[in-house]
């Protein structure tokens, strides 16, 4: 087993060589154009079929603030943030020196000749380049310069790192498509990066990029893309968005999607149609409006969206209106770190509203799940007329993963109990909010259905079964009481956890969406280096499914992992597992809350932490 | 829910040309005050659906919060309402027409719902020239909580309390004209003849079509002193035109002085017609129905008519370039993309 990256410690030995498992931290300044070169970087790694992963740490700002994006290459298919960062590229001169003494003694640094870090330490391999003289040779024009410096460092770190010239061709290729002009420039600038590290450079770190074949018929996408990809392909027909990062480019995606494959053959004319609304509020009374009147509609937004969205995603949780509400979370407010991933919003967005409202809530994990939710939601917005939440976060939703293609859904979708003239015909009597069928859930007209009895009038939770205005004490407690009865039936239908039990494994770890990567790594790292064996049960969607009992039941420790400061899962836990204290006091938690992603080491020092006190 | 099940009319009932009486178009009981002003413009819209023919299951009606919000309950039991959330009934009226093309969108709001809390959600509904016929029932104040002054007050105007209003009033109409309605009219609960002409109109017309309604709070807002009271609105009140209705289905069999009348053909085939009373006012000027309704806020006058009227202007649904079928109904076949697609997608990704 490679001691690299398990050991924590980096023992450098530069005659051996560190092949496909480390970490490129690209540190240069938000504007620069630097977002194309890190890609080309990675696309050409991903290209010789080593798995990657990409992490850009950027600021809330245009232009101007400093931006790190970290590219990491696994043989082991490790795709979570690696803490340690093994080769630095330091274009930045407003952090380079900072970004240099946070390195492992031992690590590599590619940096721009003039900022002289390589006195800052005498433990680090320093390769500088004089970026900015090296561009001046490609082109004149001051603006074009620094982005071809940028292009420079792939020359630079693919000649160190032994990458096929040919596969950095190819993307960047793919990278800037038909513009013959700027491939040019760009493969021009990348032979100048090789050609000055051949003949300036002597490498002397040990890390390599050799070939493998773990990445074949793979794909690069974000989360966005797959959420919009999965929602097109279920059938989405409304779409409203008010503009917030992380969550806009799902939206953004999706138009760029729809406006190819959601034209109708004959007419040309849209399958869909998307609203930039003025605000969130706007946002999510469009969505719950559309669904009303019986289209899949969705709307994508982030924390403070959710907030604004919590008056009218109750009247939907009462009324009994589907809604599919993307929450692409950030680290809370708008002046805060709103460039950040989190997972601060899952106890609020449970709860969101007012009345004892509680709502369905999925937590993908992947970008592959993102694309099997963009259906799911819909079919369990409409199966249980509520609103649906897919969890999803800026780590997942806009960083680059690797995946599988996605595959295609063969099954119908699920409109749930809507009832149309014909139907209406043959069941003769009907109420809005009768619970025919013992499982909270009641039947629904749509608007424009063309039968006598087809109407009703829509309003909160003052309406008895026959959807007519009450406010009698025990009309109120019953539709409350079925509203609890129609949630516990979603129980059984929501996204099921997968859980992966370890015999004889005293520890257990639950975890959701992005931190299930730093779990897969941590739990390795705890087999390999502490001989500890756990139990891993990822949860997929609120409310709690009842394996979660045994699951806690079998271990005799659980740790709940998840990126927020409150532990805001476990709440919900001891919340909803009240009756059993004896659960309760199994578990304990592990917390992550600094902005960038959950590392798999983070978990593994909090872990055998917490296992030295037991 | 609608407990009216269409019996064939007996022969000597009056039927419209879809053979439904005017009791088809009747609503719940109202729980308003007796006398209030939104009860007659409840039962000018039941008199204007039913004149006109339109089909009860195509009306979707939609409100916010408030006294002028629940009324859709007290009209057309055969349609879908909505009472959704406090000022924000344009955004569920939008969505509800993004799904549904063919619904006939009736929103009923007050000037609370619309001039405060939903001040946003309105002016970008008129901006989008969202298809529905939206009616403010404006009385001055806050009725369900007891008679605070509403943004619509008059400057100068008393509360039952004596407070005097110090602040401007919003004059919603402006307000409808310079962000982009298309139909916009003032009118007064006290004179129905003028209200069912306008709301007739307003459902021939293809756009944002807003109606402001003086329609006087007999509990708080109906004293001297108030200048949304019936006695105020009926000696104050000064029609811009006469105006007149004739639906697509019905010739036009009146001959009319020459230059006397301006007659508007609208979406439908419809006609509004507007008889010329002391002024000389053309409604498809957009600047002088600013101007109309500037000088009229100068002179303090309470002018009711059609302000404003553009045929031309493409609506939200048009600019969209949807399909013409309704969105929310569409099969799986036309809105899931075939195999290939997702394949074509997968292999630029690769």
């Amino acid at each position: 087993m490679s001691t690299q990256a398990l050991a924590g410690e980096k023992e450098r030995d530069e005659k051996k060589a560190v092949v496909n498992d480390f970490s490129i931290q690209v540190a240069t300044v938000n504007g620069s154009g630097s977002q194309s070169s890190n890609n080309v970087l990675m696309r050409a790694i991903f290209q010789m079929g080593v798995p990657v992963s990409g992490k850009n740490l950027f600021p809330s700002n245009i232009q101007g603030l400093p931006t790190w994006f970290t590219i990491r290459a696994s043989k082991h298919s490790y795709i979570a943030r690696k803490r340690e960062i093994d080769l630095l590229v330091a274009m930045n001169a407003q952090t380079a020196r900072e970004d240099v003494q946070a390195l492992t003694p031992g690590s590599a640094v590619v940096y721009e000749e003039s900022l002289g870090l390589d006195e800052l330490r005498d433990d680090l391999v320093f390769y500088p380049v004089p970026f900015g003289a090296l561009a001046r040779e490609v082109i004149d024009e001051t603006r074009l310069r620094k982005l071809l410096a940028n292009m420079i460092y792939v020359g630079v770190v693919g000649s160190l790192l032994s990458i096929d010239k040919n596969e950095i061709r190819l993307a960047i290729e793919k990278q800037f498509k038909k513009k013959a002009k700027a491939v040019e420039l760009n493969l021009k600038a990348i032979k100048i990066g090789f050609e000055y590290a051949e003949t300036h450079l002597t490498k002397s770190d040990p890390l390599k990029i050799e070939r493998m074949d773990q990445t074949a018929n793979k794909i690069l996408i974000d989360g966005n893309a797959a959420g919009a990809l999965g929602s097109m392909f279920n059938g989405v027909t409304v779409v409203t968005w008010y503009p917030i990062t992380p969550s806009s480019s799902l939206v953004e995606s999706l138009i760029d999607y729809m406006k190819v494959h959601r034209l109708d053959e004959e007419t040309g004319k849209a399958t869909f149609a998307v609203v930039q609304a003025e605000d969130e509020l706007a946002a999510v009374g469009m969505v719950l409006g559309a669904a009303w009147a019986g289209a899949r509609s969705l709307t994508s937004t982030s924390g403070p969206g959710i907030s604004l969205m919590s008056e009218f995603v109750g009247l939907g949780y009462f009324a009994e209106i589907p809604a599919v509400i993307w929450d692409i979370q950030r680290v809370g407010p708008s002046t805060g770190l709103p460039t950040r991933t989190a997972q601060g919003d899952v106890l609020s967005t449970y709860l969101l509203s007012h009345g004892d409202t509680k709502h369905l809530l999925l937590f993908p994990a992947s970008v592959s799940e993102c694309f099997d939710f963009g259906g799911v939601s819909f079919d369990l917005a409409e199966r249980f007329q509520t609103p649906v939440f897919v969890m999803s976060d800026l780590d997942l939703g806009m960083n680059i993963w690797m995946s599988d293609p996605f595959s295609y859904p063969e099954q119908p979708i699920d409109r749930g109990k809507v009832l149309d003239a014909e139907a209406l015909e043959k069941v003769g009597d009907w109420g809005r909010y009768r619970d025919v069928d013992g499982d909270g859930i009641p039947y629904r007209t749509l608007p424009g259905t063309n039968h006598d009895n087809a109407a009703y009038f829509t309003r909160g939770s003052g309406h008895n079964d026959q959807a007519e205005y009450t406010e009698r004490p025990e009309d109120y407690s019953k539709t409350m009481a079925r509203l609890a009865r129609k949630f516990e039936t979603a129980r059984q239908h929501v996204p099921q956890p997968v859980v992966h039990e370890e015999d004889g494994a005293e520890i257990g770890i639950v975890a959701y969406g992005t931190t299930h990567w730093a779990i897969v790594e941590s739990r390795d790292q705890l087999r390999a280096e502490s001989d500890i064996k756990t139990s891993y049960f990822r949860l997929r969607a609120l409310p709690l499914t009842p394996d979660l009992e045994s699951f806690i039941e079998k271990h005799d420790r659980v740790y709940v992992t998840e990126q927020n400061r409150d532990a805001q899962m476990l709440q919900i836990m001891r919340m909803e597992l009240a009756h059993r204290p004896d659960l309760i006091a199994k578990l304990r938690s592990i917390l992550h809350f600094d902005g960038h992603p959950i590392d798999a080491r983070s978990v593994t020092e909090q872990l055998l932490d917490q296992e030295g006190d037991r | 829910m609608a407990t009216t099940t269409s019996q064939p009319p007996a022969p000597s009932k009056k039927v419209n040309r879809l053979n439904l009486a005017q009791a088809d178009y009747k609503g719940k009981p109202s729980t308003l005050c007796k006398g209030c002003g939104h009860d007659s413009i409840s039962s000018q819209l039941i008199k204007a659906f039913y004149e006109y023919g339109v089909e009860p299951h195509r009306v979707a009606k939609l409100s916010g919060i408030g006294c002028s919000s629940k009324t859709p309950a007290y009209f057309l039991n055969r349609s879908h309402g909505f009472n959704a959330v406090h000022g924000r009934m344009p955004s569920v009226a939008t969505g509800s027409v993004l799904a549904n093309r063919d619904l006939v969108a009736v929103g009923v709001s007050g000037d609370g719902d619309t001039a405060s809390i939903g001040i946003g959600q309105f002016v970008h509904l008129l901006r989008r020239n969202l298809p529905i016929v939206y009616i403010v029932e404006n009385n001055g104040v806050y009725g369900l909580t007891k008679g605070q002054f509403s943004a619509t007050a008059d400057l100068g105007s008393k509360l039952k309390t004596g407070v005097i209003n110090d602040l401007p009033a919003i004059d919603l109409c402006s307000l409808a004209v310079e962000l982009g309605a298309t139909y916009v009219a003032r009118s007064f609960a006290g004179d129905p003849k003028q209200v069912v002409a306008l709301l007739k109109g307003a459902f021939g017309h293809n756009g944002t079509a807003v109606i402001d309604i003086i329609s006087p709070c007999v509990t708080f807002n109906n004293h001297a002193g108030s200048t949304k009271s019936y006695s105020w609105g009926k000696e104050n009140e000064e029609l811009i035109q006469e105006v007149d209705f004739i639906p697509f289905f019905e010739e036009i069999d009146v001959d009319y002085e020459e230059g006397s009348v301006m007659n508007v053909e609208l979406h439908d085939g419809s006609h509004v017609v507007l008889k010329k009373l002391e002024r000389d006012y053309d409604p498809t000027n957009r600047r002088r129905a600013l101007d109309l309704l500037l000088d009229s806020d100068e002179k303090e006058e309470f002018l009711t008519g059609l302000i404003y009227l553009d045929t031309e202007k493409k609506n939200l649904i048009d600019l969209l370039n949807v399909v013409d079928e309704p969105l929310a109904t569409l099969p799986l076949e036309r809105t899931r993309p075939p195999q290939s697609a997702l394949d074509e997608i997968m292999d630029a990704l690769k």
